[in-house]
């Protein structure tokens, strides 16, 4: 089962922010949206989680129309982590990602324990009684993954489960960038589908199974980092000569400008 | 700040409530001692025991139903203030930006021009079209405000507090020219409503005040968790799992409705809806499962206290209670934003 956008258009105020974009999250996968600013990519996060309707075309979560799901169900097996967050009143870290178990009925013990865990993964256990409102940017963030990753920490009976990311490593130093990655690959290794939008192509060639890459609202390839990242393809979306080489470690490949 | 542990907060504001609410009970024109309005209190629940006939008139026909509308009063504009703050998002919203203060205060002052004879003989069918004007004029009011916020993507929380400020300055409008054809007795009546007055209560008043105190605080807790999670933002609450359009619309309808029948039963009583949230939030912490219930207690509190006072500070004359509200709230509010200043 799958997260799958069909041929989707999306016409707003006159402009087309998306042509025909097809694409699928597999359970277990990482994909990797990059391309230039204003590309579409997040656009189509907003198509993707059903917060803006497409013009044409489908989204399907797990078989079913994404706004056929009830919201609940939806919410279990569906987060999403936006770029930006508006909270500005002094909620806890606890309290924050504790927002996070909202959509499921697994008791406050359960759910505090899940919050811990949580919080502990991130590196912000540091942070559980302090105001997020005194936060540092790159503790804010991390929080807020902390929040998505609890919400969908146990699996769901009903379907396979989603985590969309939008830039989730925008904020962050070297270390928590990395850590950010391991802790997506751990998703996917239990079964989760990622999909996040990166502006770093080094790390979603490191990181992801799937690459999409987005220009002026079309997909201008998508498919496995090695075959995607060429010297051609780096100049034709992003005017950007580079050069291609390979990580001597990983063997993945090493975007060099 | 450091915060207290909701529960007791909870605690404390329950056994004080009633604490205060008796001691009210003994202030007013004729002083009545703590043990004299005990005794009555427990007199009139045994049956058998005789009071002295004036005492138990003072204390069961004025006070107890002046007293209980404070409360189901003050507890119904202070929750519904902190149930806007959490939806606008907006620590210093207030129910009155929604339009509905304003509406209210328009459609009371319209009845008391129109109908200014019968206003001002006293009478009860006067006084129940004032109510009635004020609650038509919030409830309009604010459909209005909601309307324009409304397109096909859903409800816009900042159009809704632009189109607010738009509606009350409309309002205020109106009311400037309705003031300026009332003649002198309406234009005493207009002013005396707006500075909001218990003075009239009645068990009937009570009764319809009761029963609206009660649809909100039985249906506010069931949307608590889906305000925390709005405080993220909308799409955030939808990623969440709440239909935020459908919640939205619930909490401005119940809003409305508490906050015009307050109006209209008790004139304009400002500073309850926007400072009480404001400082149990400081107290507890934004978490809506405490702060609404809490508010709710804290602003009955501050209302019952400021209406005893505004029987005795200035004997044998009574003060308009919303003075009262301010007088004693803002003072309250500056110490706090000083103090807050300091932390930061």
């Amino acid at each position: 089962m799958t997260l799958r956008a069909e041929n989707i258009s999306l016409h707003l105020s006159g402009f087309d922010l998306l042509r025909n974009v097809s694409m699928q999250v597999e359970p277990g996968m990482v994909t990797a949206i990059v391309g230039p600013n204003g590309a579409g990519k997040s656009s189509l996060l907003r198509v993707l989680t059903g917060e803006l309707a497409a013009t044409k075309g489908d989204v399907t979560l797990n078989r079913h129309d994404l706004n056929h799901w009830p919201v609940e169900q939806k919410a279990q097996m569906l987060a999403v982590l936006p770029q930006h967050s508006l909270l500005n009143f002094p909620f806890t870290a606890n309290e924050v990602v504790g927002l996070g178990r909202i959509p499921h009925q697994t008791g406050t013990l359960k759910d505090a324990e899940i919050v811990a865990q949580a919080l502990t993964l991130v590196d912000a256990e540091y942070l559980q009684k302090r105001y997020y409102t005194q936060m540092s940017g790159g503790e804010k963030q991390r929080v807020q993954l902390a929040r998505v990753l609890a919400q969908i920490w146990l699996p769901c009976e009903t379907g396979d489960q989603f985590l969309v990311l939008d830039e989730p490593t925008a904020a962050f130093d070297l270390a928590h960038q990395q850590l950010t990655l391991d802790i997506v690959r751990q998703l996917a290794a239990r079964g989760v589908g990622v999909v996040m939008v990166l502006h770093d192509l080094n790390l979603a060639a490191r990181c992801a199974d799937n690459l999409v890459v987005f220009d002026g609202g079309l997909v201008a390839a998508q498919g496995a980092p090695e075959q995607v990242l060429t010297e051609q393809l780096i100049d034709q979306v992003f005017g950007v000569k580079a050069m291609i080489a390979r990580h001597p470690l990983t063997n993945k490949p090493l975007v060099i400008t | 700040m450091r915060r207290v542990s909701s529960l007791w907060l909870f605690a404390a504001l329950v056994i004080l409530l009633p604490v205060i609410a008796l001691f009210s009970m003994t202030v007013g024109t004729v002083s009545i001692s703590i043990a004299e309005a005990f005794g009555a209190a427990v007199a009139a629940v045994l049956p058998g025991s005789e009071i002295a006939g004036q005492t138990q008139v003072i204390l069961f026909d004025i006070r107890l139903p002046r007293i209980l509308l404070a409360v189901l009063v003050g507890a119904v504009l202070a929750s519904t203030g902190a149930v806007m703050q959490g939806l606008f998002r907006n620590p210093l919203a207030d129910p009155s930006l929604i339009g509905v203060s304003g509406g209210a205060s328009v459609g009371a002052s319209l009845m008391i021009v129109l109908a200014g004879g019968a206003v001002e003989s006293g009478m009860l069918m006067g006084l129940s079209l004032v109510a009635a004007g004020a609650f038509v004029g919030g409830f309009a009011a604010t459909l209005l405000v909601y309307r324009l916020a409304t397109s096909g993507i859903g409800t816009s929380v900042t159009t809704m507090l632009l189109a607010g400020i738009a509606i009350g300055a409309l309002a205020g409008a109106l009311n400037s020219l309705l003031s300026y054809f009332a003649d002198n007795d309406m234009l005493r009546q207009i002013s005396l409503w707006q500075m909001g007055n218990l003075s009239a209560a009645s068990w009937a008043k009570v009764s319809i005040m009761g029963l609206v105190a009660l649809i909100l605080l039985v249906r506010f807790p069931r949307d608590s968790r889906a305000l925390n999670a709005l405080l993220l933002g909308e799409s955030e609450a939808r990623h969440l799992g709440i239909d935020v359009q459908r919640v939205k619309r619930r909490l401005i309808v119940l809003t409305a409705l508490g906050v015009g029948v307050s109006v209209a039963l008790a004139g304009m009583v400002g500073f309850v809806g926007l400072v009480i949230p404001h400082v149990v939030r400081l107290l507890i912490g934004p978490d809506h499962r405490w702060l609404v219930p809490c508010s709710a207690l804290a602003g009955a509190i501050l209302l019952v206290v400021a209406d005893s006072l505004a029987r005795v500070v200035v004997l044998p004359a009574e003060l308009p209670t919303g003075i009262l509200t301010a007088l004693l709230g803002a003072p309250f509010f500056i110490a706090l934003l000083l103090q807050q200043r300091r932390e930061v």
